[in-house]
């Protein structure tokens, strides 16, 4: 029975020990990242589409931080995430580098979709729906319109459609942006159809 | 100085860790796909065997014997083995970024390997002095290298090569290491220890 607690004691008090002297270690030895391209990191969508031409968001951050990268090319971003990064960074905004000038959103065709579940694994921010041999469609609120799902398509049925501007998203735009002259010629229709 | 030479080549050709004791073969078979990151692990593995090996012979001497516990080495040596690299991989990532990046990435997949806690229980029944149980770590971890780098060129060489498609994958691959250790079976009576 002594024996017993004994070897219960030096194998609790050796964890014990173990365990401060890892406390205390991961105190003394802390490692900080660097706090800037952190915060960058926490700005961006996290949806590592690559469209910035790096190989995910965290690089994307550690480039802009490091001032190796402007703070334009994150497309799924848009407009006010690159204004975040601008205030972060202290440098002028920059229009968003988009191919499109207008937002974009996905659009499966579904009579011709044959359920082959790769766009879906394509898609960085889990906005297709869809299960093997059945339809795949594309929840619109949560499309990117990062074009990652046309490519792996193996039967060309995925288009790229122009985001209709809600409501709920919208936002004033930069002036002399792409998006603000978008925006002026949609008005000027409206008001011409009125 | 004849007994740490027969020690050392003992642990690295006869006694062969992965080879003749068939310790290690997860890390063996896992990280030999490349000759590249085979080099990286051969060198975190020759860092952790030595540091447990004299840390576990420490806590023999030192707690183990005067307590009379010898018969929870095992547990023991798991949990110093752990924490000690836990540590060093703290230390590592703080003093040297750029040792961090080569061996960092392999020193926790090797923190409880069996071919580590195979060298700490092995020093204890071989009744090793210090220096010995550290050597005698150092040429296990040494061995472990050789057999691991030898096996990923092995490998590249095989995903090039034209292998019937039942064999394709896994097969060849535990094939070849089945002749390898074949090969190193070899060397068996070159010392006895």
């Amino acid at each position: 029975m002594n024996s017993l607690v004994f070897a219960v004691l030096a194998l609790g008090g050796m964890a014990l020990l173990a365990g401060v002297a890892l406390a205390i270690a991961t105190r003394v030895f802390h490692v900080e990242g660097n706090p800037v391209a952190e915060q960058i990191d926490h700005l961006l969508p996290q949806t590592q589409c690559g469209q910035c031409g790096y190989p995910g968001c965290t690089p994307y951050a550690n480039a802009v931080a490091d001032g190796s990268a402007d703070v334009n090319h994150c497309v799924p971003g848009g407009e006010r995430t690159m204004r975040a990064i601008a205030d972060l960074m202290g440098v002028e905004p920059k229009a968003v580098e988009e191919a499109a000038a207008e937002p974009m959103v996905a659009f499966i065709r579904e009579d011709e979709c044959i359920g082959c579940t790769l766009c879906i694994k394509a898609c960085p921010v889990d906005a297709i729906i869809g299960a093997p041999k059945h339809y795949h469609t594309v929840i619109a609120d949560h499309c990117t319109g990062c074009n990652l799902c046309l490519e792996p398509c193996p039967v060309d049925c995925i288009d790229m459609l122009i985001k209709p501007e809600l409501l709920e998203h919208w936002s004033w735009p930069l002036p002399d942006t792409e998006r603000a002259r978008t925006g002026l010629k949609r008005r000027s229709q409206h008001a011409q159809a009125a | 100085m004849t007994e740490f030479a027969l020690i050392l080549v003992s642990a690295v050709l006869v006694n062969n860790y992965v080879l003749s004791k068939f310790l290690g073969i997860c890390p063996f078979l896992g990280v030999s796909g490349k000759t590249e990151t085979a080099i990286g692990m051969s060198f975190a593995v020759m860092f952790v065997m030595t540091l447990a090996a004299c840390a576990s012979w420490l806590v023999q001497q030192f707690v183990l014997v005067p307590l009379h516990l010898e018969y929870l080495q095992t547990i023991f040596f798991i949990l110093i083995i752990a924490a000690l690299v836990q540590f060093v991989e703290m230390v590592i990532h703080k003093s040297s970024p750029v040792l961090y990046q080569g061996l960092g990435i392999y020193l926790p997949l090797i923190t409880t390997n069996c071919a580590v806690l195979g060298v700490a229980l092995l020093n204890v029944q071989q009744d090793f002095s210090f220096f010995s149980s550290a050597l005698y770590g150092f040429g296990a971890a040494l061995g472990f290298a050789l057999v691991l780098v030898l096996f990923s060129g092995l490998r590249e060489r095989l995903a090039a090569a034209p292998v019937p498609a039942a064999f394709k994958g896994s097969p060849i691959t535990l094939i070849t290491a089945g002749m390898m250790s074949l090969a190193f079976l070899g060397f068996s009576g070159l010392v006895k220890v």
